[in-house]
């Protein structure tokens, strides 16, 4: 019993880090109708920067409150910038060209994030260097939240991590705000309309670009805070970390109904446990296939997601 | 008469030039939708573009409201130079666009669906109003405030398209085949409140191939056949004219 307990403490507390990744596929597919595959190099990115500001803040200030602030505010402002450069240079002038063309170039801007990332390049500047581009060695994540046991019951039967109320709490936090944002407010609406049709939504007087734009962007610092929060779990960072957390995200987004906000949330939760589960009582080998299991099952009960509408195509 | 290739008939009463189109040029990609068509609106007046399919009523109504940029041609709006704005510049200068097939928001209520009409709009107790004026006109929208669009009828659908248009307190508007597809009462219903609409002081641009109604609505109409505009007269001399009876009221 005290197993199961564990286990579903674990799955949500990975699946709200799934759901915060997810949360931006969905809205950039909300309004864009296009699955951004760049998110999760985002998240990577994201996650390189907030390194390297622990790094520059130092072993002392780096897990104060105001350091960890700080390396949030400082991923997340660079990635929504990031979000910002790939949406107008890349995805803007591919708007009116067939989906597949930005579906491509998409792919290309994931594999040039990824793998340059992987490349070492630091300059030197008189005597100090600059890394700007960190190799492909996993590096170690700085304790920036020292992992310490909140709540333990009975015999270590059930364990509850700082690191996992923090990380739920923080995911509840931008995903409330995120759902305020989109139902309750003038932008919301205007995301809304430009979701549902950016032409006739331009024709009320919405500047659909800055729209567009401001969508990436706060898609992106999602990606960087969620980023954040896995790295504060699993310590390792690699490049090729954004493909994975991101692969699994946009599978977390498909299974709740792309474009949904909400059935992001459950799906990637749903998607977490599932994982927990697997792996609690099989072996970690099977991790990978059960994500993947589990979104063809949903696919082949419901092709349109869990809360997905099927919509006839326009043509 | 004739001015180039339109046969112009009668004498249209002067008014004060609210939007001039000057030789306007359309195309897409290879294929060219519009010509070269130069046609006006005046302040207060209603005016008819009547056609067959793909004439390029549409088109015309799109480069106007910038949906579209011109491949030539000038438009101006109150004296002002607009060609090749995009919409959402265009709102502000007082033109409102009801597209053709109406582009409800089918995924917002009745009331967002009018809110964003008010997009640009800053005083909320007039936005307010006005929705309530909208609600006046079109009593069963009013019913449906709270319903998602989607659950809405065609004829309600336009009903709230025309709305939403207003809500932006436009000088001109644009519509794109408000009759299309609608049983004769509701186009009735939307046509009576055009002309109200009109009575206080908006200038309508009405694109239509009902014929009989649009021209018996309109100060003045004009005729375009692929690309190019055929004739242009008042609404009731057209409306007498052999050839448009014979083309478009089917006689
Ligand atoms: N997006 C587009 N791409 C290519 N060709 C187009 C496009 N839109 C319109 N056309 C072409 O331009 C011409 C004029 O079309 P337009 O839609 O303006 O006509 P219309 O008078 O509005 O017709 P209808 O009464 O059927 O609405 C047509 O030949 C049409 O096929
Ligand atoms: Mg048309």
């Amino acid at each position: 019993m005290s197993d199961f307990v564990q286990h579903i403490i674990n799955g949500l507390a990975s699946g709200t880090i799934y759901a915060l990744v997810a949360l931006g596929y969905t809205m950039v597919y909300g309004v864009l109708k296009l699955i951004n595959f760049a998110h999760g190099d985002v998240m990577m990115v994201g996650v390189y920067l907030g390194y390297g500001t622990a790094f520059q803040l130092g072993r002392g200030s780096q897990s104060s409150f105001l350091g960890v602030l700080l390396i949030f505010l400082v991923a997340m402002a660079g990635c929504a910038l990031l979000g910002f450069v790939i949406e107008r240079f890349a995805y803007r002038p591919l708007r009116e060209k067939p989906r597949l063309t930005a579906l491509i170039t998409a792919i290309g801007i994931s594999f040039a994030l990824s793998y340059g990332f992987q490349l070492d390049w630091v300059a030197h500047l008189g005597s100090a260097s600059v890394t700007l581009l960190p190799g492909a060695a996993p590096r170690a994540f700085p304790e920036i939240i020292k992992p310490t046991e909140w709540l333990v019951f009975g015999d270590r039967d059930v364990v509850v991590w700082n690191w996992q109320v923090i990380s739920l709490g923080i995911a509840v936090a931008l995903m409330v705000g995120l759902q305020l944002l989109v139902f309750k407010t003038r932008f919301g609406s205007a995301m809304r309309a430009v979701s549902f049709d950016h032409r006739t939504a331009a024709l009320m007087g919405i500047p659909t670009d800055r729209v567009i734009a401001t969508t990436f962007m706060l898609g992106s610092a999602l990606a960087a805070g969620a980023g954040l929060l896995y790295a504060i779990k699993d310590t390792a960072v690699q490049p090729l970390m954004g493909t994975y957390v991101g692969l699994k995200a946009f599978v977390a987004a498909v299974i709740g109904g792309i474009g949904h906000v909400p059935g992001a949330v459950v799906g990637a939760l749903l998607l977490g446990l599932c994982e927990e589960f697997v792996v609690g009582y099989t072996s970690s080998s099977w991790r990978d296939a059960v994500a993947f299991g589990f979104l063809i099952a949903v696919l082949l009960v419901r092709p349109e997601g869990l809360f997905g509408r099927a919509v006839a195509e326009k043509v | 008469m004739t001015e180039g290739a339109t046969q112009v008939l009668g004498e249209r009463r002067p008014r004060e030039p609210l939007l001039e189109v000057k030789e306007l040029r359309v195309s897409y990609g290879a294929i060219k939708a519009l010509h070269g068509i130069t046609l006006s609106v005046g302040k207060g007046e209603v005016v008819a573009l009547i056609g067959s399919n793909g004439a390029g009523k549409t088109s015309t109504l799109r480069a106007v409201s910038g949906m579209v940029k011109p491949a030539g041609g000038r438009i101006t709006l109150a004296g002002a130079d607009v060609t090749g704005l995009k919409p959402n510049l265009l709102v502000p200068r007082g033109m409102a666009h009801a597209p053709e097939g109406r582009g409800i928001f089918l995924n917002l209520s009745v009331l967002e669906n009018l809110e964003l009409g008010a997009y640009l709009r800053r005083d909320r107790a007039e936005v307010t109003k006005d929705a309530e004026y909208c609600f006046s006109l079109f009593p069963v929208l009013a019913e449906r405030r709270k319903q998602q669009a989607a659950t809405l009828s065609g004829g309600e659908q336009q009903m709230l398209a025309i709305s939403r248009a207003l809500m932006s307190r436009p000088t001109l508007l644009l519509l794109d085949e408000p009759s299309l597809g609608l049983a004769p009462q509701v186009v009735q219903t939307i046509f009576r409140i055009l002309r109200e609409v009109n009575g206080r002081g908006v200038s309508i641009l009405l694109v239509e191939q009902n014929a009989h109604l649009a021209l018996a609505l309109a100060d003045y109409g004009y005729v375009l056949e692929t690309g190019e505009l055929a004739m242009a007269g008042p609404g009731q001399e057209l409306l007498a004219s052999p050839e448009v009876r014979r083309a478009y009221l089917g006689e």
